[in-house]
């Protein structure tokens, strides 16, 4: 079978409150189980809200802590994407993704690029991740990339030399500026373009899961969205407002768009990396 | 002035989204205003309105005697707009009662201590109707050092913080305020004959072009000159952004401990909310 329905949870969690977030991801898995999904995807940490500063160390989660049982479990009825605040055996905290499945935990991916500028300041408080893999999901081979993650292009096309047919995108995106020109921020219309974008570059399906509301001021704006192998967005959510997004993927849709496009086959790995490597040794010209 | 045009109607949503939302999460479903007739303070009680519905804004009228009876219009005329509460509190007997002690304050001291004599009694007020007093603050004069500290600077939640007056203008304009408030020079009424611009040196539509370049698009100041402003003028509002600076940050704290409230105690406003 290659159509699966699917949700985006574009939520708003509470700042630095496990208790009440586990219980808003068990009322929208809920809600999706519901409307028939089988995959529920929902923001960058989902699980703790996002500007944490020092509440970082406080919500904290080991992968074997009780609390995020009650999510295995919900995994039981729906597969699952959240995000958390994972604490690492040696008590590193990342920000990180996990992607839970028939009560297990089937993939982790811990944020490669933390960003530390504007209104940013995550390495003050996170360690960064170090692998990008994709994994094998029900709706087929997926990676999941965090937010900054997405705006360094590598991270995508590791992915996809590595199998990705599914971009999973985790986000929780402060809007900024541009409001002289539209009705958006600047960076949702510039996150509008990339999750295009990628999808056309990677002949992938990409799931842009992003929040809303607001913390200390700063806003949330939503949009969260389903794009197609073809670069054509499918499915796409309000701006500002809570929402269960849902949308039907087709992996034989990645079949044709690499029938149409074979980019993928066409990439040239050697010469990337030997023309890396030699940047690495040498520096820019 | 195309950087300084702004979407209306997303921004009005953001705004009164964030209201709501910090509002309510913080347990409060009120917000009170201190209504002066001007602009900024009738944008901010829209926007309250819009957000909490009008039975949850409170806006009180604190005149002077000396504040301009244009200046009262204004504000009862926005109170009947919207439908909200009002109460009207005459600071004259409060003021004079202090300036007594102190015959030769000049205007300025004068102008402060009205100020903060309605920042109390918005405080007080509020802890009665149970409501977050909503600020009125707009960017450029926050940048500008343009306000009184503890006194109109003061509030729990600033709507127009992050907006240049120009653009309040224009924001005004689409919500409906009425036109004679829009229209009419910004002032104070903190003395008679004040208005800002002339205590400024220079106007809003000037100042918010420069401010927007300089701030939110970082040019440095010979950018600016070769925009087409006047070396002088980007040099003067530059300082009065540097001496300022002290008005938007919380009293120094000297450091003693291993963790210092603000320098490394760390926790957002909105903790666990």
């Amino acid at each position: 079978m290659s159509r699966h329905a699917i949700a985006l949870a574009q939520i708003n969690p509470t700042l630095g409150n496990l208790e009440r977030n586990v219980a808003l991801h068990q009322k929208s898995a809920e809600e999706a189980i519901g409307r028939g999904a089988s995959l529920l995807i929902f923001p960058e940490l989902s699980l703790t809200g996002y500007f944490l500063k020092d509440i970082v160390s406080s919500v904290a989660l080991a992968l074997t802590s009780p609390l995020l049982d009650r999510l295995r479990d919900l995994s039981h009825r729906i597969d699952l994407v959240v995000g958390l605040v994972e604490e690492s055996p040696e008590h590193l905290l990342y920000n990180a993704a996990l992607y839970l499945s028939k009560g297990e935990i089937r993939h982790l991916h811990r944020k490669v690029y933390l960003p530390t500028y504007g209104i940013f300041d995550e390495q003050r408080y996170l360690a960064e991740g170090s692998r990008i893999r994709t994994f094998r999901a029900a709706v087929g081979r997926s990676a999941i990339l965090i937010c900054e993650d997405m705006w360094h292009p590598s991270t995508v096309c590791v992915a996809s030399i590595d199998g990705m047919e599914i971009l999973i995108s985790p986000s929780a995106s402060p809007g900024r500026g541009g409001l002289e020109e539209g009705q958006a921020f600047a960076n949702a219309r510039a996150w509008e373009t990339i999750t295009r974008a990628y999808a056309q570059l990677f002949t992938c399906y990409v799931l842009y899961a992003n929040r809303v509301g607001y913390e200390d001021g700063a806003c949330f704006w939503g949009g969260s969205e389903v794009i197609a192998p073809s670069g054509e967005p499918i499915a796409k959510a309000e701006y500002l407002s809570e929402q269960i997004l849902m949308a039907e993927i087709d992996t034989a849709e990645v079949r044709r768009a690499r029938m149409i496009n074979p980019l993928l086959r066409d990439e040239r790995l050697d010469i990337t990396l030997r023309e890396m490597e030699r940047v690495r040794r040498e520096g820019p010209r | 002035m195309t950087g300084l045009s702004l979407h209306c109607e997303f921004a009005r949503k953001i705004l009164s989204g964030f209201i709501a939302n910090e509002v309510r999460k913080t347990g409060f479903s009120r917000v009170i205003v201190g209504l002066s007739g001007g602009l900024d303070s009738a944008l901010s009680a829209y926007l309250g309105a819009e957000a909490l519905g009008a039975e949850n804004v409170l806006a009180l009228l604190m005149p002077y005697k000396t504040s301009s009876s244009e200046s009262r219009a204004h504000a009862e005329l926005i109170v009947k707009e919207l439908g909200i509460q009002s109460d009207l509190i005459d600071i004259t007997p409060m003021v004079d009662a202090y300036f007594e002690r102190f015959p030769e304050a000049d205007q300025v001291r004068r102008g402060n201590k009205m100020a903060r004599e309605r920042m109390t009694i918005l405080f007080d007020v509020s802890a009665k109707f149970r409501a977050l007093v909503l600020g009125t603050s707009n960017k450029t004069e926050l940048l500008l050092g343009y306000g009184t500290l503890y006194g109109d600077m003061a509030s729990a939640i600033n709507p127009l913080g992050d907006l240049y007056k120009t653009q309040v203008r224009a924001l005004a304009g689409h919500i409906g305020i009425p036109e004679a408030i829009i229209r009419k020079e910004p002032s104070g009424d903190l003395w008679v004959g004040q208005t800002d611009e002339a205590e400024l040196g220079f106007t809003y539509e000037e100042v918010d072009q420069v401010l927007h370049l300089m701030v939110d698009r970082r040019f440095e100041i010979p950018d600016i000159v070769a925009a087409g402003f006047d070396e002088q003028f980007v040099r003067a509002v530059l300082a009065k952004i540097q001496s300022s600076q002290y008005k938007r940050r919380l009293p120094l704290i000297a450091k003693i401990s291993a963790r210092t409230i603000d320098r490394d105690f760390r926790y957002p406003r909105d903790w666990g909310k």
